[in-house]
Order: structure tokens, then sequence, then C-alpha cells
């Protein structure tokens, strides 16, 4: 098996609510939002990792924990056997050179009174990628790699499409060389066809270069796509990790399989097994006791409703969270 | 696989360069011609004055407007005209001065706060709580008291007070903008911190706070030239239109155009700001 | 299950033009746009970010004569709307034909609970008393399916999640009983869960009600689960139309081919997907044959001198194209 690059382990985070001064007398409970609820995956070198789940579920605050634009608090993240988190390590922005992230909106990510050579050569220069004279045939190669002509140099990111800046928030990761790939929703303000454009590019590079890249998405078909493991989270656990084939095939958890069967099929015809949820997400402000699935689960029993299901690896699937996921049939 | 029609996927830049916005607006342009005319009047006031703004001579005490002198001549026979051009240095330079200290200062420490928080925040928040409880000109006059009149305090005065108010502006525009990925981008990059404050934040921060200005100098020579006309800014003789004003206030009705000229000088070059600031929004957002 | 009402139609567009701006920079946002949608049926309207989908429903209920012009004829029940006074267009949208927006967060107003602005409709358009509003409100919640409904009258749109709040902008839209919902990206902004919800809810109340709907989405899918009809948008016109089944299974519009490509469904995992080349042409200099010509594998030398009309051979499908893809279900492996 190949090593792991990235470990999470046990990762806690929640948001501090507000409290006003009426909540404190009247003794109301602080109102945090519990984003991360222990969290534990590895990433392994070389792999994509798709993850997947409702929004609001923890996809983006997973994501902005690992590259320590929040910290978690509990729990830890370990590169290469040490925890970024770490007084010592926090100084090291080496760190954030070799993991990189790569965002959703691909009107806010760049800054906007820059050109992309300016962005560009901001990165080189900062982590002293190379020597000051290599720079433009550097930033050259970088344009090449992401397929924008060069004189996109010379222009503002106002002068782009969402596709093209896209191209240029990959540009701007790549620049430091990294070693991983954090992509948050990448395409998901994109069209189809420039999506795939972007996708291709992506895995492309990820030949290339031998990237290991975290794949956030919500659209379940693209993640299939691309990802060789999948994880499902829901309210900020990990439901459902393993093998994106075999997950998408046969997913186990409850929760994976009505995800699953809710994304509309291209065949008109193909409408029949879609497992309805009832309810909506519950609030990630009070997570229900017990499996936090169980007010939506159709399979749920008394056990399921106090005690907390484990994530635990099934004979010839992934690993499940689920006190029932053997006598639970694939639908 | 790759795609070679990328390049003409680039838009054309087809908007209007920011020159051609400008010229657009007739109301910045007026704004910019009053402010230009104003600027030249102050750096080069001995070409545009016809006489020697100090010279006195008693008998022409208190002349009405005539050819000779387009707006009379004052208390000691000094012509107002030539005073008034000559104020121009000493007012639009409180534009400047009484500005930019405040503002340098409190675009530093607005964008400190706002893109550090914590403790330091909450610090600034008592300090600006603790100073705008106070009107504006109290507090100035406050610490006008203090130092002593004269121009040099007065600066330091109204600097005291005036950055507070730029320090708030830039904090929340500060925390606005950190809410753009651009900047999650550079610490993700593993930009120092002043670097991304700095380089990133501040440009894309600057906009109101330079709006804010504009109108702020227009503020400043109206307190400038109100401290001058309490005797608490400029000292006579030295030319500045509240100065001017008050030497002329005794003879308001026999006398009028000495206090009427330097008071529609003020009400110019405030007009003239305002007109500027309300133009440079549009300008200087960034285009997208 | 292909059951397929023969009612006559109840919404006739004909020859809908919407033009943007005016002197030497026209934007050409809708081009010569036809198309029918019959009781209790389901019209989708397909196609990329810009390519006129958004203009198209609000050209239908006039909203567009604020910053454009618009030509054409819409018939609603046999009276062309496009020339109707602003005044009568206020006492159809929302009472007969009701919409839905694009961003579920921003159009409801903040500051009115929900009870209350379903109210608004329902005065503005009917001669019902309070209590019969009342009653019609808390049975519309429910319909939507929102628990407890009569409690939650009283509540503002932020007390409600993203999901709630769009089924909240369907029961005001459809408190009125509107005889057609125009909803452009109902379920964009949802997770796939609450989109499937949503979609079964549009679809149950269209054949419950026997109500038209025009449903604007960029994801195939959607289309493939809920429409009865499809058209597929491209540079402001139409360029295919027909039977969802038909379109999907047999797309024979380059453009649509294409599009069903893109789309990572059947793909062997990890591989290049099929992407379309370039980008769409800027409204502002469309060429002058096919706006699509620039992009297209089929493309022939005709192609770049006129521009191919929306033709109609098999009666069942129109497509605008010189030279038809034939493959037939090729796209659909
Ligand atoms: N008020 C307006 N003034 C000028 N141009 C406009 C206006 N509204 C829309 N347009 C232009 O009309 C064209 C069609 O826009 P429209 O909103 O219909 O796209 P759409 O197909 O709904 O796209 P999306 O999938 O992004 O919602 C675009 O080029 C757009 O820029
Ligand atoms: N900076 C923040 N402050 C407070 N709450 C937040 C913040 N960021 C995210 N959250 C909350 O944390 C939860 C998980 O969010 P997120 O990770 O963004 O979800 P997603 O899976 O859609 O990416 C949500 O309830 C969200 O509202
Ligand atoms: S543990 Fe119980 S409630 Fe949770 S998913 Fe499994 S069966 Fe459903
Ligand atoms: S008309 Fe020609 S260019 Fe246009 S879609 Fe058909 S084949 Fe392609
Ligand atoms: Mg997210
Ligand atoms: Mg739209």
């Amino acid at each position: 098996m190949t090593e792991a690059v990235l470990e999470i382990k046990d990762v806690n985070l929640a948001f501090k609510g507000k409290r006003t001064v009426l909540d404190v007398l009247s003794n109301r409970p602080s109102r945090d939002v519990h984003a991360l609820n222990g969290v534990s995956l590895d990433l392994r070198r070389g792999e994509t990792l798709g993850v997947v789940g409702e929004s609001g579920c923890g996809k983006s605050t997973l994501a902005r924990c690992i590259v320590r634009l929040y910290e978690p608090n509990d729990g830890e993240i370990l590169f290469q056997g040490k925890d970024v988190f770490e007084a010592s390590e926090r100084k090291d922005r080496s760190y954030n050179r070799r993991v990189q992230m790569m965002f959703q909106d691909p009107y806010s990510s760049l800054n906007p009174r820059m050109t992309t050579r300016q962005i560009l050569s901001e990165a080189l220069k900062v982590h002293d990628m190379c020597k000051e004279v290599d720079i433009p045939e550097k930033m050259s190669g970088l344009m090449d790699l992401v397929q924008l002509p060069e004189d996109a140099l010379d222009k503002y990111p106002h002068e782009f499409s969402g596709g093209q800046r896209q191209r240029i928030g990959i540009a701007r990761a790549l620049a430091v060389e990294p070693e991983v790939l954090i992509a948050d929703e990448l395409v998901s303000a994109l069209d189809v066809s420039v999506q795939a454009q972007i996708v291709n590019l992506l895995l492309d590079l990820q030949e290339r270069l031998q990237l290991t890249i975290l794949f956030v998405a919500h659209d379940l078909r693209l993640v299939r796509h691309v990802s060789n493991r999948v994880a499902v989270i829901y309210l900020g656990r990990i439901v459902e990790i393993g093998d994106s084939e075999t997950l998408f095939a046969n997913p186990s958890h409850p929760y994976s399989q009505a995800l699953l069967s809710a994304a509309p099929s291209l065949d008109p015809d193909d409408k029949g097994k879609k497992i309805h949820l009832e309810g909506e997400l519950p609030s990630p402000l009070d997570i229900p006791p017990g499996c936090p699935f169980h007010v939506r689960c159709r399979h749920k029993t008394p056990k399921c409703t106090t005690e907390l299901p484990r994530l635990r690896p099934l004979d010839g699937r992934g690993s499940v969270a689920c006190h029932h996921a053997e006598e639970i049939e694939n639908v | 696989m790759t795609d070679l029609s990328l390049s003409s996927e680039i838009k054309p830049s087809r908007r209007p360069s920011r020159m051609q916005i400008a010229l657009r607006k007739p109301g910045f342009m007026a704004g910019a011609a009053i402010i230009g005319a104003s600027t030249v009047l102050a750096l080069f006031p001995n070409v545009f004055a016809p006489h020697d703004p100090n010279f006195i001579d008693y008998l022409a005490v208190r002349q009405p407007p005539s050819w000779q002198h387009p707006f009379g001549t004052d208390l000691l026979g000094r012509d107002s005209l030539s005073r008034v051009i000559w104020a121009y240095s000493i007012n639009m330079q409180m534009a400047v001065l009484a500005t930019v200290f405040a503002l340098t200062i409190g675009v530093i420490i607005g964008a400190l706060v706002g893109y550090y928080r914590g403790i330091a925040d909450m610090i600034f928040g008592r300090v600006v709580d603790a100073i705008i409880t106070f009107p504006f000109l109290v507090l100035v006059i406050a610490v006008v008291a203090v130092l002593g009149p004269g121009l040099i305090n007065m600066y330091i005065a109204i600097t005291l007070v005036g950055w507070v108010y730029y320090a708030r502006l830039m904090r929340a525009e500060v925390i606005s903008q950190m809410t753009n990925d651009y900047a999650s981008a550079g610490i993700v990059m593993g930009y120092s911190d002043l670097r991304i404050i700095f380089r990133h934040l501040l440009p894309n921060a600057l906009t109101p706070i330079i709006v804010y200005w504009m109108t702020d100098m227009a503020l400043a020579i109206l307190l400038g030239s109100s401290l001058g006309y309490l005797g608490l800014g400029a000292q006579p003789p030295q030319a500045e239109w509240g100065v001017l004003i008050a030497e002329g206030r005794n003879f308001i009705t026999t006398a009028w155009w000495l206090s009427l000229m330097p008071g529609i000088a003020i009400v110019l070059t405030g007009l003239g700001f305002s007109l500027i600031g309300d133009g440079l929004a549009d300008l200087l957002r960034p285009r997208g | 299950m292909t059951l397929k009402s023969v009612h006559s139609p109840i919404l006739q567009v004909e020859d809908l033009c919407t033009t943007f701006g005016s002197g030497i920079a026209t934007i050409p946002a809708v081009r010569d746009v036809s198309f029918s949608v019959n009781k209790g049926e389901i019209l989708g309207l397909v196609g990329e970010s810009g390519s006129g989908k958004s203009v198209t429903l609000r050209s239908l209920l006039g909203l567009s004569r604020r910053y454009g012009e618009t030509t054409g004829s819409v018939y609603w029940k046999g009276d062309n709307l496009v020339v109707r006074s602003e005044a009568d267009m206020r006492r159809i949208r929302g009472g007969e034909i009701a919409m839905i927006f694009q961003e579920p967060m921003t159009s409801l107003n903040p500051l009115l609970t929900v009870g209350m602005q379903i109210d608004e409709t329902l005065k503005a358009h009917t001669a019902m008393n309070a209590s019969e509003r009342k009653a019609r409100a808390v049975e519309m919640l429910d319909l939507v399916g929102i628990p407890a409904a009569r409690s939650r009258l009283g509540e503002y749109p932020h007390q409600f999640s993203g999901g709630m709040r769009q089924r909240v902008m369907i029961a005001i839209a459809l408190a009125a009983r509107p005889q057609l919902l125009l909803a452009d990206e109902p379920t964009t902004a949802l997770d796939v869960t609450i989109q499937a919800q949503i979609l079964d809810l549009i679809l149950s109340l269209a054949k419950d009600f026997d109500m038209g709907v025009v449903l604007v989405t960029h994801d195939l899918g959607v289309v493939a689960q809920t429409c009865d009809q499809v058209a597929v948008m491209y540079a402001g016109r139409i360029v295919e139309q027909g039977a969802v089944r038909q379109v999907l299974r047999a797309p024979q519009h380059p453009y649509t081919v294409g599009l069903m490509r893109s789309v990572p469904e059947n793909v062997p995992p990890r591989t290049p997907l099929y992407s379309i080349p370039g980008t769409p042409p800027s409204l502002l200099s469309l060429p002058e044959g096919c706006a699509f010509s620039a992009r297209c594998p089929q493309k022939t030398v005709l192609c770049e001198q006129s521009r191919p009309h929306l033709t109609n051979e098999t009666g069942e499908r129109a497509v605008a194209c010189f030279s038809r893809v034939e493959t037939q279900g090729d796209a659909v492996a």
C-alpha cells in the first residue's frame, strides 16, 4: 500500500457562536456550529481522494483546516509524520508551499489589482522557486502547463472568463511545486464543457507531476470520474470511505445510498430507484445524539438513537459508520 | 485533448479606459478643474496676485471692489484679492497637512487591527468609542487649548483626533476584503502577514479611504479656517480665509466684501473636493 | 409512463427577440425563440451560462422591457402579452403566470414573515377573504413539504434553511394557483437530495393542477428526470428542440451532442472527458454564419457563410444545423 502523505486524526472544529448578554443571562447554551466532529482520514501519495456531502456538512472546513486557514479545536493533522499545527511547524512556511489549495470562486480568489504576471512572480519570488532571471521562462512554462496563451500574463483577472481564472489559480498553486493539492469545489462555478476542460487539465497534471489531490465537490458524477477513493461526509463526520468505483456502484451506508440515488441520471427512463430522504440536514448547531443520521434513516433501530456508530472496515467494501451496515441491502 | 482555441477565448478589453470614464463625468471634471486651479494658485500665488498681499496703504482703506482692487481693500488698505489668493497657499496646505498624517496613521492601524483582530481590535474599539463620543471640533479645540494656538499645533490636534475615522473605515474595509478568497490564497501560499496586508488587502481596501479623504480635505479647510477665525489656527497677519473673515466680521454691513470673498473661496474648494470624491468612487473601483 | 398531454398549448411563443443596449453596442440576448407549452407539460430550457435562458424567461413576462426591447409574440391563452400594458402584466404576473428566480436567498423579502408574503400574493390575485387566505397559506406550505406549517407562517425567511426558502418561494409562486410556472434554475443552489425533493414537487404539481412549466436549468440530468420537452439554447437562439427522450437519446445538433458528451456519465473513470473546444462567441460580435461554427467538429464552408434555420423535418424535432448528427444514441451509450 502507498504511504500516507497527510494523516488527519480525529479532527474536531466548532465555530464559536456569538453569545449576547441576554443569552448568558437566560442561561441559553452557546450556539456553536459543530463543523467537524472527529474526522480521520489518510491521503495517500499520488491518489485523488474525493470528498462529497451536502452543503454545510463540513467539506470546505476540512479543506481549510488542512491548509491551516482554520485551526482545529482538537485532533491533529500530520504531514509526513509531523503535526502541522505545532508551534515549530507553524513558523515553517514551506508547508504552505508543499500543500496548496485552489478555491471555488473564480471571481474572488484572484487579487483584482494584480496581473497574472504579478500573481505568478510573487509566488515564485516569495518561495525562491528559481533565480530572478529564470522567472520569465518559468512563467511561460506555467502558462503552457495550464494551457493559457502567453499574452494572458499581462491581463487583469476581470479580463478572463471563469474557466480561465481557475486556470490562473491552478498556475499559482503549481508555481511553488506543491506535492498536495486541495481542490475545494474547483469547477462547481463553471459550465459543463469548461468543467470538463479543467478536470482534464487536473488529471493530466496529476499524472505528469505526481500530485496528490483532495477533490472536494458536490457533483457526484464528477467526483466519481476523478477519484480513486471517496469519503462521504455527513454533519462533520465521515460516514463512509472507500474505493471510488465500489462505493459508487455499491454504497453501504444508508446516507451514501440516498445521496447517490438522488443524483439525476441522464437517462429519462432511469427514474425508479430514488431513495427519498425525509426532512433536511439537521442543523450543525445541535447534532442529534447517537447516529447523527437517525432522524432521516429508514433503517434506524433503538440502538441508533443512543449509540454513535464508529467507522469500521467491512469485508470487500470500504469503511462504514453504521450499526447495521451488514444487514442493509444495497438498493 | 488540449484545445488551442483558447487564445481567442480572451475577451478583448473593450471597456473605456479610466480617462474616458472620467471625461464622461461632468461633476468630476468640474471638481478636478476647481481643485486644479486652486492648487496652481496655492503653488504660485506670486504669479497671480496683482498686488503684494501685505502692502499697507492707509490712503485706501476699506475700498469697495473696483477695477484696481477687484475684491476691494481691507481695513489696512491691503488688496483683498491678493490676500485671498495668497491664502490659497495656506488653506490648501491645511487640506493636505491636516489630513495626510491622520490618513497614514489611520490606514496602517486600521489595516493591522482589521487583519489581526483579537485583543488589539478590542482595545481599538474602546479607543474609537472614547474618541467619537465627543464632537470632532470640541476635541480639536481642547487639544489646541492644551498645546497652544498656531498652525503646527492645529495640525497635531487634527491628526490626533482624525486618524480614528480613517482607522475605523480601514478596519471595516479590510475585514470585508478578508472574506475574499484571494486573501485566503495569500495565506495558503505562505506569504508573510505584512505582504498580505500591504500588498494584497490594502490596495483593494483603499478606494473608500481615498473617497473619504477628499471629503475630509474639504472639512479640514473648513475646520482650519474656523480655528483661524477663532484665533486658534493661523495667526494674523498671515492671509488665511478664516483669519480674513474674522478681520471683516465687524464691518459686515459696511465692507461686506471683506468676509464674503474668502467665504466664497472656502465654499468653492470644499465643493471641488466633494465633486472629485464622488467621481473617484466609480473611477477607482477595480474592473470586472 | 410516456403519457403526453394532447391539450392545445396554453403558451405559444413566436419569434421572441430581446435586445439590450443601444447604438453601436446592442446585445442580441435572445433571437427568434419559438416554443409552446401545453397544460401539465414541462418544457426544459438548457444551455451554457449566458446563452439567454433567463432573459427568455423574463421576456415572457415583460420583465426585460425596462432594460431592453422585446419583439415577437407571446400568446397566453390567445392573447399577445408582448403588446400588453405594464398594468395588465402586473395582474398576470404572480396570478395566472408565476415565476421563481435563480437566487432563492435574495428574492424573499427579509422583513416580512413568510405568511405575510403568501398573503400579499393572494390579496393581489384572488378574491379570497382573510380566513380563506390564511387557510390557503397553510395548505401551500404543507404542500411544499414544510412541517408544522401553521406555526411557521409567522417566521421570517432567515429562519428557514436554503432548501426550505426555495420551497417557500415555490409556495408563494403557486399560492394563487397559476396555470403557468416559469422556474429559473430553481434547484441550482441546492443539494442533490433537496433538488430531488423540489423537482418531484414541481413534477407532481404540474400533473395534479394541470399547470404548464418552463424550467430553466443547465443540468441535463434534471431535464432527463423532469421535463417532457426540451429546448437547447446557444448564443441567444434555440438550436435543438423536441421531446426529451428523443433529444437526449439521439441528439442531432453538434452542440447538444457536445453538451451530452461533457457530462461524466458512462465514461471510464479518470480518462479525459470530452469538452467542446473554445467558448461561446461574444454576443457583440456574432459570426455571420452559424454561431457554433468556431467550435463545431461538423463545420463545412456553408456554415460560415449562412445561418441555419431551426427546421422541423420530422415534425417531432427541430434542429438548426446544416448537417445534423445522425448517429443514434451515440452520446448516451
Ligand atoms: N440587463 C441586461 N443588460 C445587458 N445585457 C444583459 C442583461 N441581462 C442579461 N444580459 C445578457 O444577455 C445574455 C443572456 O443572459 P441570461 O441571463 O439569459 O443567461 P443564462 O442563459 O440565464 O445564463 P446562466 O446560466 O448564467 O443563468 C448574456 O450575455 C447577458 O450578459
Ligand atoms: N467562518 C465560519 N464561521 C462560522 N461558521 C462557519 C464558518 N465556516 C463554515 N461555517 C459553518 O460550518 C459548517 C460547515 O461548513 P462548510 O465546511 O463550509 O460546508 P461545506 O461542506 O458546504 O463546504 C456550516 O454549518 C457552516 O455554516
Ligand atoms: S446507524 Fe442506524 S440510523 Fe445510523 S445509518 Fe445506520 S441504520 Fe441508519
Ligand atoms: S450548421 Fe454547421 S457549424 Fe453550425 S452546428 Fe451545424 S454543422 Fe456545426
Ligand atoms: Mg463548501
Ligand atoms: Mg440565468
